[in-house]
């Protein structure tokens, strides 16, 4: 799986509340949700990401509450891959579970910055900045968790499941 | 092979015998949550799932406690979603209206919540529970709607942090204060993954209510459980909810020989009461190196600290006092029978005539719903458990967060301080 896109730069312990406040969640519907993705922080972002832009932050992205709304806000909006140097724990299964890939990498974390064109290939777990063709290496992704991604997110994966049990 | 606790309840949840940190397993799930909020994604996948009906529909609790009672048209179509669902598919734990309380407080309230229990919660405040000696952990929508249609869920063990509090604690300090302390010296992702196993002298003599408080905020330490093991405290409390809730108990211990990822003491004599200063639960300050902060608000409520004995500390320190003339007080109990023992004990009647005003039972202020919310500038102190930038209001609103005494003291004093001020 091949991203390309703009970097989208972000500090650390980037919380569910900065990513889509509370008073954006009386609703469900992800295009309503991408529209005040990160509404407080980056009021420029909703309108200028394209689609294939990447997320860079540095630890702990996603941090705080288990609202599922925070990376369907992200993924909706356009953004194709996250690159952190880690995750928290409730948002690293929701992104997967939706179909939103992560990839945990120290080196892209502090090597890329707002704005640069890269490439990512998730499967070999490698960055590309295109500029220069440097190049920084990530933690490959689980198996377990290509899996779901590879079938969809967790909805196509369980499908699968109850029809392989029945 | 010795286990923890939360190894030893994962294992008899699943496939496994023994299980070790890292393993994965698809785990049996007792009780499945979900919110307001949480719920109608949940619904949506549970319908793209295609299962005529949930695993089963004692097992399902639905919480409208977020938004509501409705504060606007798109709330109540959230809320209207969950209603229609649980109608359908006849889900025996629906709460809204006047049987509605705070999720995490409603629960194990009404005994819904064990010992030894897997509790899934599309919340994640759901690892309260961990108080109680059961396996809980918050998830998002879509594995919620996976579990209600399936009644199981992937999870990989974590390693389990072991913290043990020892010494006397100081006058108006409890588990809120030793939560605040722990996160403030292990950081917001100081136990990211992994289990937090509360323990020590000091939690063997505390309270359920104080052990629900701590479990609540492991969390804000990146913590995938917090878990205390039970004991006759924890007997005594599901005594309380009934024969149903005894025979429904599992009484899992870690062995003395367990593996854990790391040993923590905390010797509880060092600290006063804690405070999270801005925009951190883990900007941790003595209370009594607080300095002056200048409050516009007081919130007393939430998972965190919602309970009868939260209010009852509270009030304990308002009696006969009056908040500060630019306070706005709030107060809201945790479950409406909660309220109901309050108003009973003449506990309302000093949070009224200290001028507070007494909200229903529900989340209230504390994710800067409905019911509180700060202007810019403004400052609250809360009893709650997240301080997050713009997490009660304007993005430059500021969240101090501390116990319920605390909370109290600094309603009457217009500043943070403690209850010996007064
Ligand atoms: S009281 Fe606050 S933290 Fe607890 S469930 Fe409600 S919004 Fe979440």
């Amino acid at each position: 799986m091949l991203a390309e896109g703009r970097i989208w730069k972000f500090g650390d312990d980037i919380d569910t509340d900065l990513i889509i406040p509370a008073r954006f969640l009386n609703v469900s519907e992800a295009s309503a949700l991408a529209r005040n993705c990160f509404a407080d922080l980056r009021p420029d972002f909703a309108a200028s990401v394209r689609s294939g832009d990447i997320l860079v932050a540095g630890n702990n992205f996603g941090c705080g509450s288990s609202r599922e709304h925070a990376p369907l806000a992200i993924k909706a909006a356009g953004i194709a891959v996250i690159i952190a140097r880690s995750f928290a724990r409730i948002f690293y299964r929701n992104a997967f579970n939706i179909g939103l890939p992560l990839i945990e990498s120290a080196e892209a974390s502090e090597g890329l910055a707002e704005g640069e064109k890269s490439r990512v290939d998730l499967s070999a777990g490698t960055i590309l900045r295109i500029s220069d063709g440097a190049r920084f290496t990530a933690k490959p992704v689980p198996d377990f968790m290509a899996g779901i991604i590879r079938a969809g997110g967790l909805v196509p994966y369980t499908i699968e499941r109850i029809k392989a049990g029945s | 092979m010795p286990m923890t606790i939360t190894e030893k309840i994962l294992a008899a949840h699943s496939e496994k015998e023994v299980l070790s940190p890292g393993d994965l397993v698809q785990v049996k799930v007792d009780m499945a949550l979900a919110n307001d909020i949480t719920a109608p994604i949940a619904i949506k996948v549970f319908g793209e799932i295609g299962r005529e009906s949930v695993f089963h529909r004692d097992k399902v609790a639905l919480v409208a406690d977020h938004f509501v009672p409705n504060k606007d048209i798109a709330s109540a179509e959230q809320v209207r979603i969950a209603r229609d669902f649980a109608r359908r598919h006849k889900i025996t734990h629906y709460y809204e209206g006047g049987d509605v309380g705070i999720e995490h407080v409603l629960l194990p309230e009404k005994g819904l919540v064990l010992p030894g229990q897997v509790v899934i919660g599309a919340d994640s405040h759901t690892c309260t529970y961990g108080g109680l000696g059961a396996f809980s952990t918050g998830v998002g929508s879509t594995d919620l709607g996976v579990i209600m249609a399936t009644g199981e869920i992937w999870l990989k063990a974590p390693p389990t942090i072991r913290v043990n509090y020892e010494g006397r604690l100081n006058p108006f300090v409890g588990g809120k204060d030793l939560i605040l302390h722990l996160i403030g010296m292990i950081g917001v992702e100081g136990a990211l993954y992994s289990a937090l196993e509360f323990g020590g002298a000091v939690i063997e003599a505390m309270p359920m209510y104080q052990r629900l408080t701590m479990a609540n905020m492991a969390i804000e330490a990146g913590g995938k459980n917090g878990i205390v093991e039970p004991d006759e405290i924890t007997k005594a409390f599901v005594k309380e909810r009934g024969p149903e809730a005894e025979a429904g108990a599992v009484y899992y211990r870690s062995d003395p020989d367990a593996v854990y990822e790391r040993v923590i003491t905390v010797n509880v004599s060092d600290f006063g009461p804690q405070v999270a200063f801005p925009h951190s639960p883990a900007n941790i300050r003595d209370i009594s190196e607080s300095g002056t902060v200048l409050l516009d608000q007081v919130f007393i409520g939430s998972c965190t600290n919602g309970s009868l004995e939260d209010l009852r500390d509270a009030a304990s320190v308002l009696k006969g006092h009056r908040a500060a003339r630019d306070i706005r007080l709030i107060v809201i109990p945790g479950s409406p029978r909660i309220y109901m023992e309050a108003i009973r004990e003449g506990i309302i009647e000093t949070f009224m005539e200290a001028g507070a005003v007494i909200g229903p039972p529900c989340c209230g202020p504390c994710l800067g719903g409905h019911m509180g919310i700060l202007a810019s500038g403004e400052r609250a102190l809360a009893t709650t458990n997240r301080n997050f930038i713009g997490r009660m209001g304007h993005p430059e609103s500021e969240v101090y967060l501390g116990n319920p005494f605390v909370a109290a003291a600094s309603a009457v004093l217009g500043r943070i301080g403690a209850p010996g001020e007064l």
